[in-house]
């Protein structure tokens, strides 16, 4: 997965949630370990102050936790994965139904497209 | 350990009428990579030549790690001028051999490494290289000391774009995690990702110093936007940027 930063939006924060992608799409698996900052750093092409900003934020989100021992792991906990995935469902969610109201259809008429939309139909 | 590393108190510097920099006021911290963005003949090169004790100040106080630049700061401060200073008759190894025999912190392994990944050979002469490789050279040489203040002048200047971010990259891993990078460059939109914290200089006054990110999330727009905007702006006799 290629790291994607556009203009005009604070870094730490396209980090912070392309890394929750990543955590909530299982490209980082539950319960394991998480790269360095110095590594995700410079896998980003970022300074690795920015990265350990992002990174706290994915702490304090409760998404990784940080062990004296073993460093920095992916949460286990299955209930803030799934949580997780259902704010970004909810976000991915409201930009459709956005796209649809500009394109003239009620929330109603939008959700009765996608339940008989099919992959031929495009 | 735990002040400022560069501190600037009103510096001037002017070269008979012209000021080059006026009441400048800067602090740095440690461990940062900044970025000195500016158009040309703002100061930038001006500024890293007083940081690294090669002019004196014609007013106020500049101060590395607590000391007037002289023999101490010059031996914490690793420099990259804005253009190659070496014999070209002189191969790679000898310019290694030169650093180690100047340099107590310089790690020739570590340079040794860096040579080899950028497939220049010890027995490479410089006059045979091309721009970008010999930049590539002197940068490596720079980044393996182990200095509290990296000075670089326009590191990505004429260098193609996989050459700057292999440059960029070479900054970003190399850097010791106590040493402040300070990098002059228009070439904002190459270097932004990786910076810190910009400094915008304008005819030798700093107009703006503050987080990349934090100039992001109020401007929303990226540094190189701003930049454009502010120096556009002056370009066709518009108002000075003042905040």
């Amino acid at each position: 997965m290629n790291w994607n930063l556009s203009d005009g939006r604070p870094i730490w924060q396209q980090l912070h949630e392309q890394l929750t992608l990543r955590i909530a799409t299982g490209s980082y698996v539950r319960g394991s370990k998480m790269p360095t900052v110095r590594e995700l750093a410079a896998e980003a092409g970022v300074n690795p102050n920015t990265m350990q900003r992002a990174l706290a934020q994915l702490e304090a989100d409760g998404l990784v936790v940080t062990n004296r021992t073993a460093g920095r792991t992916v949460t286990d906990d299955e209930s803030v994965l799934t949580a997780t995935r259902r704010r970004l469902a909810h976000g991915t969610i409201k930009t459709y139904l956005d796209q649809m109201a500009l394109l003239g259809f009620t929330r109603a008429e939008a959700a009765e497209l996608l339940q008989t939309w099919e992959e031929e139909d495009t | 350990m735990k002040e400022d590393l560069i501190v600037c108190r009103d510096l001037v510097k002017d070269y008979g009428k012209l000021t080059a920099l006026d009441q400048v006021n800067l602090t740095i911290g440690r461990g940062r990579i900044v970025g000195l963005l500016g158009p040309n003949g703002s100061g930038k090169t001006t500024l890293i030549k007083l940081l690294c004790g090669l002019l004196q100040p014609s007013g106020g106080e500049l101060l590395i790690d607590g000391q007037k630049p002289g023999p101490y700061t010059k031996s914490q401060v690793s420099y990259l001028p804005d253009r190659m200073y070496f014999a070209d008759w002189m191969k790679a190894k000898d310019l290694t051999d030169f650093f180690a025999d100047f340099y107590p912190d310089f790690d020739r392994t570590k340079a040794e490494d860096m040579c080899r990944s950028l497939k220049i050979e010890p027995g490479h002469r410089i006059k045979s290289m091309s721009k970008g490789t010999k930049e590539k050279l002197q940068l490596a040489l720079v980044m393996s000391r182990k200095a509290q203040l990296y000075l670089l002048d326009e590191p990505i200047a004429g260098v193609d774009p996989a050459a700057r971010d292999f440059i960029m990259n070479t900054i970003l891993t190399n850097y010791n995690e106590n040493g402040t990078v300070l990098i002059s460059t228009h070439l904002i939109g190459d270097v932004e990702r990786v910076l810190d914290e910009a400094i915008f200089l304008q005819m030798g006054h700093v107009v703006r110093h503050d987080s990349v990110d934090a100039i992001r999330e109020e401007e929303g727009k990226s540094v190189d936007a701003l930049f454009r905007e502010i120096f556009r702006a002056e370009a066709y006799g518009g108002e000075h940027y003042d905040r």
